[in-house]
Formats: structure tokens, C-alpha cells, sequence
């Protein structure tokens, strides 16, 4: 996902192909293989999983193999809430991270590129928060914001828009890094206003960076259900969709359930980040 | 692989015979067909997208011809895998390994054959481009034009059959660049090793090669030694590649067996037989534009001198060696003349009109008349493809 | 012109507000650490340097700390390996299914956690392989391998192949190449991709929590005692991570400089 970001702005030399090989595929085979069995396989027991049901009088965590295309009928039925407060969580935490991280992605990018020192250490400065544990960061701010407002949605949006700062931060500096400030001045001695410039020439090529980090942020933060949880930032009315699969899961067992709000959750995620990305014309981001 | 380990003793020959290359969706090489003598220093000389890098890297073996054979000293080496190939290349980029230091670069290819004390030899190699100095260091601590004498020790140290280089010098500025010109060709001197030199600079190539060969479009257009290709060229491409000429589309009317006769819209045009490839009909003929003399009265008639005019003359470019006058007139379209600044302060002026006259035995005749562009040479000034069009009607 | 003025404060003025923000909690962190708390760490009583002198005095959290880092470099040395061949075959080299293995690779990284994790949990139980340490491996190498490949391929990408042709010229065969070449060239890309792979794996929690049974790592024990009150001892492991891991940047950060400052005296 642009993830250039992180892997540094290395210029891409074009490399024609080789020929077919079998070094290819002796290469690919162990990590092909590897995702086989730990990542597609365990997609498709999902699916399957969430298709299951429970027998008359089964004890906890025993499930029948069956067809019941009702178990999504239900879920959705259940938890709609969870779902829709999920999404409106995840959409305006994303709006304010994106309106929060240019602003710094653009000082760091643009303004402090003379002062290549500097521009180090603000970069040190913003990847620090993975250097140390992001549970504790986000009970600190529990400690730190006042009482009242834990447990609302407030703080949930609030610690959701933090835990992605950098996320959303580093693919957009990535790509104004590479922005060329003579367009800039271009625009000035073309008559337009700092705030035309900014709308009409550094946005649109900034905005890989923006798309990037806009699905770096919103994906893990629908499923996110740390921010939401009593013991973090969340209250009673604050549960979201990662919060009922994980108690489905892990407490009552209810493996169908789980992973029927789990693939519903993934779904949702796909159609969105598809519109979007079609939306935003930018299909390479790979 | 014991041939490798050998050195080579002197260079040895390069044949390409048949070589056809061929990618999906466009053929770089037609068809090629090139004899290089053992110890020679041979240039391939061509605009980019002509096939002479391909031809470099098919001989290297970094690309297999579609069809054809390559035989260096000899041997048929078509089928060898490029590391077992007594053929060393220097390359556009220098493609210095980053990692290493510049002697365990020079080093590297001794390691690899296994040669006896490998140190050594690459401080030799060093000693040879002058770079001994810096053998501990690594390339990105060099400058460009140390980078491209690294890669050349580098690959000079191998004693190859055939070296290869790939545009070598273009990196560099003009300064540089015609100090390495020199260097090279001493070195190639004297190490006695076959150079094969790739470039689109024919000023390079003139200076530096024995033996030429002008490349087009997956072909070898011409081939000789620089003077032979410069004084004499055969197509419109050559002439129009390697410096510039005045081209002139022209009927044969008669001629005796020493020279053809042919008219220019009233100008009469001798060429000797020996400098045309054609003798009748209409052919494109040519000239020089350092051998064309200005007149500011029509000269007297001689049969071993052709002149025309008058014209007018367009425009006047001081070059500092020369001053370039560009010369029209309805009858023969616009044409260049140099004229080297004998006298301080220039001969002639914008808007005189002047005849101009050259040499008979400096006209050359081509073997074809249009670049494929349909045009007579490469000019798409708007003024000229005014006159053309006018010429047309 | 206030425009001007105001649009000139506008950016710096954010910027350093949105830099608070992200560092004021792991400010808190670390002055926490010094806490003279007992159980639950969450209002100041006092500075103490007991938590430092003894940071394993909380009962587990020293074996789970060690968990985390046994995970971290097992899974991190198993994702580089798979990462790095897988991401080489995807430039290098030509075969059906490239796409379909793009895909493959990029998807779990567009997948919430939550999502990964319950289904390679469902995955365990239905195979009845029991849950703990290895499982935590098996599940943290499956989402690093993602990350390690998009490090990777932007290296391998960025390599200039007259280096490798050059090799082959000076007559290394493709195997020699590969060793004494291509890959020292890409060691800087691998060391960052796994020490990227390394971050994401201690650090991970979700993915964990689903798929370790009784085992803990240092973020499992954060938050099972996230209610009763996480340990001080926990905020001075944290610290002393993360203050290991800003002196390795800046100290990498400063030997890049004075290596190009030495570059441009010798030039």
C-alpha cells in the first residue's frame, strides 16, 4: 500500500522479466505455501465457520457442520449498532488523523527540507510511538485525559485517531518528500493564491500518499476494539464490531457468530476501500 | 574451464555472422554481419534505438541472437554463458560493486578465475589508470571520472580477448572526456587488446577507432576507416550522421569514363565515377560544407571545379574557429558552408548574394536519396521545410 | 497580507501540536515508570528508583517480556527468509500467477486484525493443535511476511542490474552473483525489513490475544492487567526498550551523516 513510506523512496530501475524459471518458483514455494496454510486456509474456515450452527442441546463450543445462510440474518439483526457505530468510529477518527498528520507530514516534507537535521529528527519523532508499547500509550492518555470524558465515544475516536498518527503520517510525507517545490513557485508566479496552490497543485500530487494513508488508518480501525474497551478508553455504549467478535470468540465461545461478524466486517471493508480506491484513481497502489 | 584462466596473450579476432535479434514487439538487429581483426580498436557508431548496444551485449553474452553465430579467435562461442566468455565489458554506468573497495572490485574477476595472487595484479591494473592511490576506498568515495577508470582497470586486468565498451565516456564533462579518449587509445596501444567501442559520439568514434562502422536500424550502414567514412560516405544517413552535408537531388546527363556529369536545375554538377555509387539517372550527390568556397562574383568556368549561385546568403554563425553561413536560392534550396576564420572578421554578410564553388573530386554520389523520413537530411528547421516544399513543386 | 501571516503559522502551529500529541503519552510512560506505585500505577505517589533497580519485582512480567522477545526473533527470522525469496521471484522473475500472488500477499496486510486472528484461532482449534508459544510464531510470521516482501521488493527493485551483469562479465557464475552481489546489495533492505518485522511483531496484541491460549507476551500482560493495574515494572521494561531502540536510530542516523560528510572530504 504505497509502503514506500516505510520502505524509503528508492528509484525503481526498469527490469525487464527474465524468462520463466523454476528458481522462481523454488523461491516462491516455502513463503507461498507458508500463506496457504496460515492465511487462506484460515480464510476459507471462516467462511465456513460462519455458516455453521448449534446443535439442540450442545455443550459450549460445539458446532455442526450446515449450510444456515441465517446465521448473517442474525448477526446483522444483533449487532447492526456495533457495525454502523465501527464504521462512523473508523471514518471520523480517519478524518481527523488525515486533518491532524498533513499539516506535520507537510512541515516535515516541505517546510523542513533546507534543515535536513532537523527533518531527521522530527521523522524520529514520529516513528517513536512504535518503539514503545501502544496499550500503554493509549492507558496513559485514560490517565491523562479527565474522567468525564472516558467512556464516551469521544475518547474511543479520540485514542482510534492517535493509535494511527504515524500511519497516517509517513505515506503522505513520503510523497510530498518527493514533491518538487518549483511547482510551487510555479503556481505563485502563475497568479494563484497560497491556498489555490495548496488545492490545485500539492494536494493532487500528494495524493497517493493521502490514499495510502487514509486505508493504512481506516482498515485496522473498523476492527480495532482496544480503544473500545472498558479497560481502555471505551464504556457500556462504545462497543464496536472487534470488541463482539473477540467476547464471541474468546468468552462465549460462539464460534459461528464470531466469524460471520467477521466476515461481514470484511466485506464492508472490501466494498468501501474498492469504491474508494476506484473513486481516488489511484488502482496501482501496490 | 580452462581457456578462461588463460590469458590472452594479445586480442583476438570478433566474427558476427547472420546475427538476427529479435524482441517481442520490435526487431533491434536485421541482420549483421562484422569482421573485427584481433588488436584493433573498432567503433559502432549510431543515433540510440540503432542496435549497436544490443550488438555489445550479444557479443558479451548478457543476450542470446535469435538467430546467428559469434566466433571470437575463432571459436564459436554462441552458446557460452557470459562468465565463460573471455570477454570483458566496461559499462555506461561503470557498474562498480558498491560493497567492495575499488581493489577488491579490480580483483574480483581474478578471484573468480582463480588466478594467482589476485592483489597484485589488480594494484597493476590500478598502476595502469593511475588510481593506485585510492585502492582502499570505496566507488561511492569517487568521482565519475575515477569511477570510469576503476571499471576500466577492471576490466582490462582480465587480459580479454575483446573488451567491450558501452558508451564509456558519457557520463563525463568535455574536459575529461578527451583526456580519457587519449588514455584510452594508449592503453589499448599498449596492452595490445581488441577494443570494441560503442557510442553515439561520431567525434569520439573518429578519434579513437581505427576501423568504424556507422550503424542504423539494426544494420551497419557503412564501414572503414574514420577518414574513408567522413570523406566518402555512401547513404544519406552516413552523410548526414557524421558531420554535415549539403545533399542535392540531381539528373545525370552524360559524362566521360573518368567522371559523370549531372544537372542541378541549370547548375552543371561533375562527380568522379570512383566517389558515386550510381551513374544515371537521378541520384542524390553531396558535398561538404568546409569545402565549399564563397564568391562575391560568379568565378570563372573550370572543368575540375563545380559551382553554383547565385544565392543569397541567410544567416551567419561566428563559431570562433569559423564563422557558418547558410546560403539560399531557389534552384539548389539552402546550404551550409563553413569557412575557417583566416582573415579576422567575417568575409561575407547577411543578405549578400555569392557564388559557391567546390572541388569536383570532393562531391560524393549516395546509393540511396531520402531518409526514411522522406526528407534529404535531418533539417526541420521550418525554413527548410519551406524550401523544400518549394523545391517539390 | 494576513493571509500570509497567518497561512506561514498555520502549518508549524499544527505540526508541533499534532508532535505533542504524539508524544505526550509515551512521555507519560516513562516519568510513570518512576512511580512509587504500588499495584496499579495510576495516580502519582511518588519518585522512585525501586522500579529500575528492579524491573522483573512484578510477578510474570519479566517471562513475559522474554516471550515477546523469543516470538519477535523466531517469527522475524522465519518472515525475512520466506519475505525475501518471495519478494525477489516477484521482481526478478517472469510466471503465471504473479498477480494472483500479489494479491495473495498484500491482502492480509488490508485485513483487520481481528479478522486474522479469529480465523487462524477457528484454523488451531479445528486441527486440534494446541495453543500457546508456537502458535504466537506461527501467527506473528504470517502477517510479517506482508510487510517484510513490500520492504524487500522496493530494494530489489531499486538494485541497478549492470551491477549483477557486471558480475556475470567478470566471470561469476549466476550462484557466485547471488552470494558475493545481489545480496550484500540488498542487506541494508533486509535488516530494515526485519527490524520492521521485529516491531510489529512485539508490539502486536489482537492477532496474540486470539491465538495463544495460556501463553503471555509483554502486550497480553498489559492488557489482562490493564484492569487491576498495570505494574510499574511494565512502564520501565517498556522504557528501556524504547530507549534502546531511539539510541540505535540516532546513532545510525548520526554514522550515516559523518560517513557523508567524510564522502564529500575525500571527493
Amino acid at each position: 500500500m504505497a509502503f514506500t513510506a516505510f520502505a524509503g523512496n528508492a528509484p525503481v530501475i526498469e527490469q525487464a522479466p527474465r524468462k520463466r524459471s523454476w528458481t522462481a518458483l523454488v523461491l516462491l514455494a516455502p513463503g507461498i505455501a507458508y500463506m496457504a496454510l496460515f492465511f487462506v486456509a484460515p480464510f476459507i474456515q471462516l467462511i465456513i465457520t460462519s455458516l455453521q450452527m448449534a446443535p439442540e442441546n450442545a455443550g459450549i463450543g460445539e458446532y455442526v457442520t450446515a449450510f444456515q445462510i441465517s446465521n448473517y440474518g442474525a448477526a446483522i439483526a444483533e449487532y447492526w449498532q456495533h457495525i454502523l457505530r465501527s464504521f462512523v468510529y473508523a471514518i471520523i477518527a480517519t478524518i481527523a488523523g488525515l486533518l491532524i498528520s498533513y499539516p506535520l507530514a507537510y512541515l516535515i516534507g516541505v517546510k523542513l527540507r533546507p534543515f535536513p537535521m532537523l527533518q531527521g529528527l522530527a521523522l524520529i519523532l514520529v516513528i517513536a510511538p512504535f518503539f514503545i508499547s501502544f496499550l500503554l500509550r493509549t492507558l496513559a492518555w485514560k490517565q491523562i485525559l479527565p474522567s468525564e470524558l472516558i467512556g464516551t465515544d469521544f475518547s474511543v475516536i479520540f485514542g482510534l485517531t492517535y493509535n494511527f498518527i504515524p500511519f497516517m503520517t509517513l505515506p503522505i510525507f513520503a510523497s510530498l518528500q518527493s514533491l518538487d517545490l518549483r511547482m510551487l513557485e510555479a503556481g505563485s508566479d502563475l497568479y494563484a493564491s497560497p491556498v489555490t496552490t495548496f488545492f490545485r497543485v500539492t494536494l493532487p500530487l500528494s495524493m497517493t500518499g493521502v490514499v495510502s494513508g487514509t486505508l493504512l488508518s481506516f482498515i485496522p480501525m473498523s476492527g480495532d476494539y482496544i480503544n473500545a474497551s472498558r479497560e481502555f478508553l471505551g464504556g457500556t455504549g462504545t462497543a464496536m464490531i472487534g470488541n463482539v467478535i473477540e467476547s464471541n470468540f474468546l468468552s462465549s465461545q460462539n464460534y459461528p457468530m464470531a466469524a460471520t461478524l467477521s466476515v461481514i466486517l470484511m466485506a464492508i471493508i472490501l466494498v468501501i476501500v474498492a469504491t474508494y480506491v476506484r473513486r481516488s484513481g489511484t488502482e496501482d497502489l501496490l | 574451464m580452462a581457456d578462461v584462466q588463460a590469458f590472452a596473450e594479445a586480442g583476438a579476432d570478433l566474427e558476427l555472422v547472420g546475427i538476427q535479434k529479435r524482441f517481442p514487439g520490435f526487431t533491434a538487429i536485421e541482420h549483421l554481419d562484422l569482421k573485427i581483426p584481433a588488436g584493433s580498436f573498432f567503433a559502432l557508431l549510431g543515433p540510440s534505438g540503432c542496435g549497436k548496444t544490443t550488438t555489445l551485449r550479444l557479443v558479451a553474452g548478457l543476450e542470446d541472437p535469435t538467430a546467428g553465430k559469434i566466433l571470437i579467435g575463432g571459436k564459436d562461442v554462441t552458446a557460452l554463458k557470459p562468465h565463460k566468455r573471455q570477454v570483458n565489458t566496461v559499462f555506461q554506468s561503470y557498474a562498480l560493486f558498491p560493497h567492495m573497495t575499488v581493489l577488491e572490485n579490480v580483483a574480483f574477476g581474478l578471484r573468480r578465475r582463480k588466478v594467482v595472487d589476485p592483489l597484485a595484479k589488480a594494484h597493476e591494473a590500478l598502476k595502469l589508470v593511475e588510481l593506485d592511490h585510492v585502492a582502499d576506498r570505496k566507488p561511492a568515495q569517487l568521482s565519475g571520472g575515477q569511477q570510469q577508470r576503476v571499471a576500466l582497470a577492471r576490466a582490462v586486468v582480465n587480459r580479454p580477448a575483446l573488451l567491450l565498451l558501452d558508451e564509456p565516456l558519457g557520463a563525463l564533462d568535455l574536459k575529461l572526456r578527451r583526456q580519457m579518449q587519449q588514455e584510452l587509445k594508449q592503453i589499448q596501444q599498449e596492452v595490445g587488446l581488441t577494443f570494441l567501442h560503442v557510442t553515439h559520439d561520431q567525434e569520439e568514434a573518429m578519434t579513437m577507432a581505427d576501423t568504424v562502422a556507422v550503424m542504423n536500424k539494426g544494420r551497419i550502414e557503412q564501414m572503414g576507416a574514420p577518414a574513408e567514412l567522413y570523406e566518402l560516405p555512401r547513404t544519406v544517413f552516413v552523410a548526414n550522421f557524421l558531420g554535415q552535408s549539403n545533399l542535392f537531388e540531381v539528373q545525370v546527363v552524360g559524362g566521360t569514363d573518368q567522371v559523370l556529369h549531372a544537372d542541378l536545375n541549370g547548375h552543371r554538377i561533375t562527380v568522379p565515377r570512383n566517389r558515386s555509387a550510381r551513374d544515371s539517372g537521378t541520384i542524390t550527390v553531396g558535398v561538404r560544407p568546409e569545402k565549399m568556397r564563397l564568391h562575391t562574383q560568379a568565378p570563372p568556368e573550370d572543368s575540375a571545379v563545380n559551382v553554383i549561385g547565385p544565392g543569397r546568403i541567410t544567416d551567419v554563425s561566428f563559431t570562433g574557429v569559423s564563422t557558418q553561413y547558410s546560403v539560399q536560392a531557389p534552384e539548389f534550396g539552402e546550404v551550409q558552408v563553413f569557412a575557417q576564420n583566416v582573415e579576422a572578421g567575417p568575409a561575407a554578410h547577411l543578405g549578400d548574394i555569392v557564388w559557391l564553388s567546390w572541388l569536383a573530386e570532393h562531391t560524393f554520389g549516395l546509393a540511396d536519396d531520402r531518409l526514411d523520413t522522406g526528407a534529404l537530411n535531418g533539417d526541420f528547421s521550418t525554413q527548410a521545410i519551406a524550401t523544400r516544399a518549394s523545391l517539390a513543386e | 497580507m494576513r493571509n500570509f501571516s497567518l497561512g506561514k503559522a498555520f502549518v508549524p502551529t499544527v505540526g508541533i501540536i499534532a508532535l505533542i500529541y504524539l508524544l505526550l503519552p509515551i512521555f507519560w510512560v516513562i516519568v510513570f515508570s518512576f512511580n512509587d506505585a504500588g499495584r496499579n500505577n495510576i495516580t502519582w505517589r511518588g519518585f522512585t528508583l525501586d522500579n529500575w533497580m528492579n524491573p522483573c519485582g512484578a510477578p510474570n512480567v519479566c517471562q513475559a517480556f522474554g516471550n515477546s522477545i523469543l516470538v519477535g526473533v523466531v517469527a522475524t527470522i522465519a518472515a525475512t527468509v520466506l519475505g525475501t525469496m518471495i519478494a525477489i521471484a516477484l521482481v526478478r522473475y517472469k510466471f503465471k500467477g504473479r498477480s494472483t500472488v500479489s494479491l495473495l500477499l498484500f491482502t492480509p496486510m488490508a485485513t483487520p486484525e481481528v479478522v486474522l486472528g479469529a480465523g487462524l484461532a477457528a484454523q488451531f482449534l479445528l486441527a486440534g493443535v494446541e495453543k500457546g508459544i508456537g502458535t504466537i510464531i506461527l501467527a506473528h510470521t504470517m502477517f510479517c511476511v506482508s510487510y517484510v516482501v513490500v520492504a524487500v521488493k522496493a530494494r530489489v527493485a531499486g538494485l541497478n542490474p549492470a551491477i549483477e551483469e557486471a558480475g556475470r562479465d567478470l566471470y561469476a557464475s549466476p550462484g557466485q552473483v547471488f552470494w558475493r552481489i545481489t545480496l550484500p546489495m540488498l542487506m541494508p533492505g533486509i535488516i530494515g525489513a526485519s527490524l520492521l518485522s521485529f516491531a510489529l511483531s512485539f508490539d502486536d496484541f489482537i492477532i496474540t490475544n486470539f491465538n495463544s491460549g495460556t501463553a503471555s507476551t509483554f502486550p497480553k500482560f498489559i492488557y489482562t492487567s490493564a484492569l487491576r493495574g498495570v505494574p510499574a515494572q511494565a512502564n520501565v521494561l517498556a522504557a528501556m526498550v524504547f530507549l534502546t531502540a531511539i539510541i540505535l536510530v540516532i546513532a545510525v542516523q548520526m554514522s550515516r551523516i559523518s560517513r557523508a560528510k567524510r564522502l564529500a572530504k575525500a571527493a
